[in-house]
């Protein structure tokens, strides 16, 4: 076994861009549901309307990439408002009903074929990344970090992504130290306790909603340009999925615990992955039964079950504070 | 609990000399009402919960409110404090329409209440309950949010303040603990000191004793009357008449959703409609002799 490759695949994968798109996601969601409460399960859309408007802007009507990225933002903020509009009022568990159909809504309207014009439909849009890397300062050739080898436009892809994640982790850990992060906390908690003490709990309510749907929305810009490319398939819901398994791995309200579990959980990943394929390649009674399609399977068992075993013996995640959460909801 | 009455202050006796002069009856004008109520009606679905023609609360005064279970007395609260609205009637608060006004719009007018199944907020440390507790905190708005400058002298006066009031009711030896690990009653004490981190001239407890042990409860009872001394006006709703007695300058009754007596808590407690309400009618006269048979009683 290659133990070099395996351990430069896990690298790649820890720090590589869907650890970036994934922590961005989780990183708004913390917010939103570590911090407040809410139970945001479209957050792949506020991904897919960034994305795509960045896309539609560029590649099908010409504009520059920056009036994209203005755009994407200001689609972000928008989804957030019709989400949250009719849904702060009531339960929280309304807003999950809503966010998880309207991200679905988004997901089939850019795939369908009436739209495939504007949207790409299954396919998808690209060409629209060439102003994002006319912007790199990064020289043209080779770079390796270790064993890992990046050309000069993923390693533009990758800075931009990580400086971005450190930006909005600074911004998070700002925001829920002061009297506003309060309110969140104590909304959390007990919203009318809140609205008792004269706090618009319905307007806090909106702007972490807003906030964490707009640092979502820069994972899709990062997944877009990355990839150099959108499709619709990556804005389903398993990605949202994937985004709370990694903020409840970390530990949830935890400023750090979306960056620590989008780097563990894509090494994880990845690592398993690559593993076990050596494992078969090796020749390794164990594994050498499975092809490599179904080590592909297999290793989402294996980290399913280890994140089954990690809320059964440290529920609160890698970050959280047990004592806090032991204490009953009352 | 002692039978007799804790002495009174200054305050105390100045409000029952004002409402000595006032006539004893259901919805009758208080010579200076801090909250004036008129035809509020809650239905949900066929059942009036609440339909009060007309109540007057005085300020500077402890008003209690009392009545059987499921009298509306809660019901009535939210109405007052904005958690719910009615479908009917308009209600002031120092002279401002409080009608249709959001709960915390209602709170940042002074008018703050606490509730009957205690909102401590366990996950925070009882320090930054009272905080949350404080009005006009500039770091509450986003934008002055991420720049500590703007709000942390100001976070420096709230939390002196917080301090001194947690001292006050003997919790600053808890201000480092989650709120979550403190008993019934201290959580009740929170509740009450976090309430007047809001500055409020009128204070709304909802049932403050319930569940609490006898030594905090006299504990809970001698805060309450000093807030009066400090010119509080405070509505409560109370189950225990003993309480009720010792600390009430007046008593409003409720029952089935009206206000059927008031008065000073002596008064009141013999009135002929409390007594029924509380007890049902004919209470006091056997089976045998109230000229119905039990049978006919219990399917009328």
């Amino acid at each position: 076994m290659d133990w070099g490759y395996i351990f430069s695949v896990t690298l790649q994968s820890a720090f590589g861009i869907e650890a970036i798109v994934f922590g961005l996601m989780a990183i708004g969601l913390n917010l939103q549901f570590g911090y407040t409460g809410l139970l945001n399960f479209g957050q792949s859309a506020f991904l897919a309307v960034a994305a795509y408007s960045l896309a539609v802007l560029v590649t099908d009507m010409g504009f520059t990439f920056w009036v994209g990225i203005g755009v994407g933002l200001l689609a972000a903020v928008v989804l957030a408002l019709l989400l949250g509009i009719p849904t702060l009022r009531l339960r929280a568990d309304y807003l999950a009903i809503v966010t998880i159909a309207a991200a679905e809504i988004v997901r089939l309207l850019v795939r369908s074929v009436a739209l495939k014009d504007i949207f790409g439909g299954s396919d998808g849009l690209r060409d629209f990344s060439a102003g994002f890397y006319a912007l790199n300062p990064v020289t043209v050739g080779q770079y390796s970090l270790g064993p890992v080898s990046l050309n000069q436009d993923k390693v533009f892809v990758l800075i931009v992504g990580w400086v971005l994640v450190v930006l909005s982790l600074l911004m998070v850990w700002m925001l829920v130290r002061s009297p506003w992060g309060r309110i969140l906390k104590g909304i959390r908690e007990d919203e009318d306790a809140v609205r008792s003490l004269g706090k618009n709990v319905y307007f806090v309510k909106m702007q972490s909603l807003i906030i964490g749907g707009v640092l979502g929305c820069l994972g899709g810009f990062i997944y877009a340009l990355g990839y150099q490319n959108v499709g619709p398939d990556f804005f389903g819901t398993d990605t949202t999925f994937f985004a709370y398994a990694i903020l409840i791995l970390g530990g949830a309200a935890r400023v750090l615990g979306p960056l620590l579990g989008t780097i563990v959980f894509w090494a994880l990943i990845q690592g398993t992955d690559v593993l076990l394929r050596s494992g078969i390649d090796a020749g390794f009674p164990l594994v050498a039964w499975m092809s490599g399609s179904q080590a592909a399977v297999v290793r989402y068992i294996i980290v399913g079950a280890g994140l089954m075993l990690l809320m059964i013996f440290r529920p609160q995640g890698i970050l959280g504070d047990r004592k806090e959460l032991a204490l009953d909801a009352r | 609990m002692p039978d007799s009455a804790p002495e009174l202050g200054p305050r105390a006796i100045a409000s029952r000399q004002i409402l000595a002069d006032v006539p004893r009856l259901a919805g009758v004008r208080k010579p200076d009402p801090i909250v004036v109520a008129d035809g509020i009606i809650r239905r949900f679905g066929g059942l009036t919960a609440v339909d009060v023609e007309r109540v007057e609360i005085q300020r500077g005064a402890i008003t209690a409110l009392i009545g059987p279970n499921g009298a509306g007395k809660t019901t009535f609260f939210n109405l007052l404090t904005g958690f719910d609205q009615p479908d009917e009637g308009h209600w002031s608060f120092n002279g401002t329409s409080l009608s249709g006004m959001p709960s915390y719009k209602v709170a940042r007018s002074g008018m703050v209440r606490t509730f009957q199944l205690t909102k401590a907020l366990s996950k925070m440390k009882v320090i930054e309950n009272m905080r949350l507790g404080a009005a006009h905190q500039q770091g509450e708005h986003l934008a002055k949010a991420i720049f500590p400058f703007t709000w942390r002298p100001q976070e420096r006066a709230i939390t002196a303040q917080a301090d001194q009031l947690l001292a006050r009711f003997n919790l600053d030896a808890k201000r480092n603990d989650f709120a979550g690990s403190l008993s019934g009653g201290q959580r009740k004490l929170l509740e009450m000191a976090r309430a007047l981190m809001c500055d409020p001239s009128m204070l709304m407890l909802d049932e403050p004793m319930a569940g609490v042990n006898p030594a905090l409860t006299q504990s809970l009872l001698g805060h309450i009357t000093d807030l009066r001394e400090e010119g509080m006006s405070i509505l409560f709703v109370e189950h225990d008449m003993d309480t009720v007695r010792h600390i009430a300058d007046w008593v409003i009754v409720m029952a089935q959703g009206r206000i059927i007596a008031e008065g000073p808590p002596d008064t009141v407690m013999h009135n002929e409609a409390v007594i029924d309400a509380y007890l049902g009618g004919h209470y006091d006269q056997a089976l045998t002799t109230s000229g119905v048979s039990f049978t006919e009683e219990a399917t009328s």
